[in-house]
């Protein structure tokens, strides 16, 4: 048979509060195991919690990204349940009235963009983290996480397979970097995202049993986690068995989901309104205030660049995908430089050299500056595109000034004319069968003089006018 | 002079020691004598910090020799409720989960005592977690009444009422969730008030239920009520459910003069049920007022039947979740030899808490279950926001309420400790003021047969301490007679 996957994505992101959501602790994550804690995230007996109020800003940037609505009044519930990660053994968090509701984030997949559904984003506070390699058989918490701003992101079960499912985390990274909120860092586990996954015969409308798939560590991880699911469940149902309601996690090494805790042993978390903190009220003013605050998001700025520099679909796909590239992008053009060469010189040749030295950009020696003032030396016929290629190298590694490099090592392009016409004077005279052989109609031995002209010159000849140039001075003497 | 300073009130020897009249240090001696003295009977003192409120007595005195303005508590001894938070001693709740525990801060009304002048004496006995209406439910000891050493000196802040009528100290802190300042003063016969929700910050208060719990002092008059709530109240930016409130000069209340004031008597509360000795003394109490020029108005709080089950749901429900954290893993008891995370936890608060505590916590992790959370805590949270319109509206017809604060005098030890749903019917007269959280003071109001005081219980809107410090001064001055010592501790 025929099935059709429908999936449901719950994301954790951690956002980067300076303190933490109920107390004053940092939330450096660097930090040595058990600094960053207090009475408060360490639930010693007669404190309190106090909201962040950055945290419920931020939650509401991000809402308001997702095009959620936001909640005017809205509350934190106690969520209770026992593990030695967990301080207080209940965790603050939302339950029936989250801060952002039914919102929608667009994604293009397979081609096709698509509307995936935001059912809610409720804040909450992250746990502690344990360990059980301290030795001697005992296992250590570690509480600096402990009370770290948390927002959950959950969306309708409208994702209908693996690249979708791909797409639509990568298209949510990328709008939570452009706020600013997070920095997304998986293998820090400031996002965690979870996958619930059922499937059903194509055309039926009811929902098949869901699975859910958790901690996996990379996005292409819950791609291929989520092929293994939809393949496992298909196989399952064909051989006539039953999909089971259970949690399961990915083995990475071996490729396969495994089943860590059915739903039966599910908790009852015994919800109810956290009687120490008072409601969360977002006036319209205070939204309006957070969303004159929001910067251009990815989709704004992708149209932007198309329409407003002429750059394809593509190239404005590449320089917007990373806030921080579309940021350099812009500091170069505003400099004058022509909008095309910049979008070459950066997302090909610069990008070349970060990929290959696994540099970020932003850490990059070659600054917008610098990159701009290459172009420039480009655009009035200093150096030409190759010795560009030179300059940029040099700058790359030493940091240099664009025009100290071609000043440095006399790369100004020669574009006299009467340089270049004894340049090449010299070369029909050391080449005598070249030049012949040209004569006699052999026009691809003209290639090779030019070369030579170049080679001459050292590579600073203005190359059009060398071509220019050679052709007529080998006419004259002929 | 004979060192009988323990006998004074608080803004006496406040007033002695700025005049120095008398140093800190020999108040603080004439109440560590006195401690001395009656504490082996009384057993109100879980911890006494002899050394350390000598220093802070000495400490004051240096202040006042360099002529600093030490505080309008200058010198005055003050107890704690085991329940607060200091820095100094253990803070167990009287608890054996947190035997020994050393909390890393001072909450924030033990800090403003302190800066106000106060000289901490110690630690008072209380029923576990402040669970309880007799202070039998301490793992400590069982706090005897001053009135009567048979007789319990009501909870669950016994130690904190019994130091004030046994003259250990001036002034006591407790904490009053259902009725825990309230109705421990009516039993030995001093002032106790509980303050509006959110007039005392909890920041450093060990919590119970935390939308009913509020701290608030043991006094021997009305006047060193007023004083030590001047000190405590008002916005703390640690508690969110601190009121931003402006707080006004309690002291500019004590005033007789109740002329107009319109007393409401519920009829709910003086029924047949209600014993008619302490109906006859109450009664009495109203008269004093009504000569005054207050008058008797009839009101009607009719969710009053619900109180007690909406209350037993909430408080209950609230403590499962405010209790978990005691469970081995960071600090206080901790089960030995368990052989997996589930055996530590089931242990630990099996072996660490008694009785009383461990049904509140069943009971309370029963209401919020799923399928039955309806049912109970959200049907309770539905009729406490009645019983808080039926105060609105009564307060509509009058200024204050007027109840007995219990339904007896002190009862026996023992008597209830066998029947819970007898002993949470104690509380039937104070834990409204919880759930609506409005102010409500317990004063005085005579000796009933057997010599044990009889309480009365004066309510008001909410932030509207002020009335109630006026009709508890009125009375205070025009009742005609004085307390004095109880018998027991003569
Ligand atoms: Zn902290």
């Amino acid at each position: 048979m025929k099935y059709e996957p429908v999936i449901g994505m719950e994301v954790h992101v951690e956002l980067s509060t300076k303190s933490k959501v109920f107390c004053g602790c940092s939330t450096n994550f660097h930090a040595p195991a058990n600094s960053n804690v207090c009475p408060v995230c360490l639930g010693m007996p007669g404190v309190l919690p106090v909201i962040n109020k950055r945290a419920v800003e931020m939650s509401v940037m991000v809402g308001l990204a997702l095009n959620c609505t936001i909640s005017r009044w809205s509350k934190m519930d106690r969520k209770n349940y026992f593990y030695p990660d967990l301080a207080k053994n209940y965790q603050i968090s939302q339950y029936d009235l989250p801060l952002c509701h039914d919102g929608f984030i667009d994604i293009k997949a397979n081609g096709t963009s698509k509307r995936i559904g935001i059912t809610r984003a409720h804040l909450e506070e992250d746990t502690a983290r344990n360990t059980h390699t301290i030795g001697g058989g005992d296992s250590g918490v570690d509480f600096n996480r402990c009370g770290v701003t948390l927002l959950e992101i959950v969306t309708e079960p409208d994702i209908r397979g693996a690249e979708e499912a791909f797409a639509y985390l990568t298209e949510l990274k990328q709008l939570l970097r452009y706020l600013d909120v997070s920095d997304c860092n998986m293998e820090e586990g400031s996002l965690r995202a979870e996958a619930n996954i059922s499937i059903r015969p194509t055309g039926t409308e009811s929902f098949g049993t869901k699975t859910e798939v958790k901690n996996v560590a990379s996005f292409s991880g819950i791609q291929k986690a989520i092929e293994f699911e939809i393949a496992r469940q298909a196989k399952l149902i064909d051989e006539g068995g039953k999909v089971v309601q259970e949690t399961r996690g990915w083995d990475a090494d071996r490729g396969i989901t495994f089943s860590q805790r059915a739903k039966e042993s599910a908790h009852d978390y015994r919800y109810f309104p956290d009687p120490d903190l008072v409601p969360i009220v977002v006036d319209e003013a205070w939204e309006g205030r957070i969303r004159e605050s929001l910067p251009e998001l990815p989709q704004a700025r992708r149209a932007r660049f198309e329409s407003g520099y002429g750059l394809s679909a593509y190239d404005a796909g590449v320089l917007t995908a990373e806030k921080e590239m579309a940021d350099y992008y812009e500091a170069v053009v505003k400099q004058g430089c022509a909008p095309k060469q910049a979008a070459n010189w950066l997302s090909v040749e610069l990008q070349a050299l970060l990929t290959e030295h696994k540099q970020e950009l932003t850490a990059s020696k070659v600054t917008a500056d610098r990159l701009a003032a290459m172009l420039k030396l480009i655009e009035d016929g200093t150096i030409s595109g190759k010795i560009a290629k030179e300059v940029l190298l040099d700058m790359f590694e030493s940091g240099k000034e664009p025009k100290a490099i071609v000043e440095e090592k006399n790369l100004v392009q020669i574009s006299d004319t009467s340089a270049i016409e004894s340049a090449a004077r010299e070369v029909i005279a050391a080449n005598p069968g070249p030049v012949a052989e040209f004569r006699s109609g052999k026009e691809k031995t003209f290639g090779f003089l030019v070369g030579q002209l170049m080679k001459a010159t050292k590579g600073k000849a203005n190359p059009q006018m060398a071509n220019e140039v050679l052709r007529k001075v080998l006419k004259e003497t002929e | 002079m004979s060192n009988d300073w323990y006998k004074k009130t608080a803004h006496e020897i406040r007033d002695a020691v700025r005049a120095k009249k008398v140093t800190a240090l020999e108040v603080t001696e004439s109440h560590l004598a006195r401690i001395e003295d009656v504490d082996g009977k009384v057993k109100a003192f879980t911890d006494v910090w002899a050394d350390a409120a000598r220093n802070q007595a000495k400490a004051v005195d240096a202040r006042i020799k360099n002529g600093e303005d030490v505080g309008v508590l200058a010198g005055v001894p003050i107890g704690l409720k085991d329940v607060f938070c200091t820095k100094r001693g253990t803070t167990t709740c009287c608890s054996k989960i947190l035997k020994g525990y050393r909390s890393p801060f001072d909450g924030t009304a033990v800090e403003r005592l302190q800066n106000a002048g106060a000289v901490f004496l110690g630690k008072l006995n209380m029923d576990e977690f402040a669970m309880g209406s007799s202070t039998e439910n301490s793992s400590v000891q069982i706090t005897r009444n001053p009135w009567n050493l048979d007789c319990v000196p009501g909870g669950s802040s016994g130690g904190s009422a019994a130091a004030i009528a046994a003259d250990e100290c001036a002034i006591t802190l407790g904490s009053d969730t259902g009725g825990s300042i309230r109705q421990p003063a009516a039993c030995v016969g001093c002032v106790g008030i509980k303050p509006t929700y959110g007039r005392i910050s909890r920041y450093g208060l060990v919590a119970f239920a935390s939308s009913l719990d509020q701290i608030g002092p043991f006094t021997k008059d009305v006047e060193d009520t007023a004083i030590a709530l001047n000190v405590m109240c008002g916005r703390d930016p640690k508690d969110s459910t601190s009121a931003d409130l402006a707080v006004p000069d309690f002291t500019k209340s004590l005033k007789a003069d109740v002329s107009g004031l319109r007393i409401g008597l519920p009829k709910e509360y003086y029924t047949d049920a209600l014993n008619a000795e302490m109906r006859e003394k109450i009664m009495d109490a109203v008269k004093v007022l009504e000569r005054q020029g207050a008058k008797v108005v009839e009101v009607s709080l009719p969710h009053t039947d619900y109180a007690i089950a909406v209350y037993y749901i909430i408080c209950t429900a609230e403590a499962s979740a405010n209790l978990a954290r005691f469970d081995g893993v960071r600090y206080g008891y901790r089960a030995p030899g368990v052989g997996s995370t589930q055996e530590l936890y089931t242990r630990t608060k099996t072996d660490g808490y008694g009785p009383e505590v461990r049904r509140r916590i069943m009971l309370g992790t029963y209401v919020l279950s799923s399928g039955y959370y309806d049912a109970y805590y959200l049907k309770a949270q539905k009729v406490r926001s009645l019983i808080r319109k039926d105060f609105t509206d009564a307060f509509e017809k009058c200024d204050v309420v007027l109840t007995p604060t219990s339904p007896t005098a002190a009862f026996k030890i023992g008597e209830k400790s066998a029947n819970p749903l007898e002993m949470y019917l104690s509380d039937i007269y104070t834990i409204s003021v919880n759930l609506a959280g409005i102010p409500g003071l317990s004063m005085p109001c005579g000796l009933v047969a057997s010599g044990l005081p009889a309480g009365i219980q004066i309510m008001a809107k909410p932030f509207d301490e002020e009335t109630i410090l006026r009709v508890a001064y009125t009375y205070e001055q025009k009742r005609g007679f004085e307390m004095g010592t109880p018998t027991a501790v003569k």
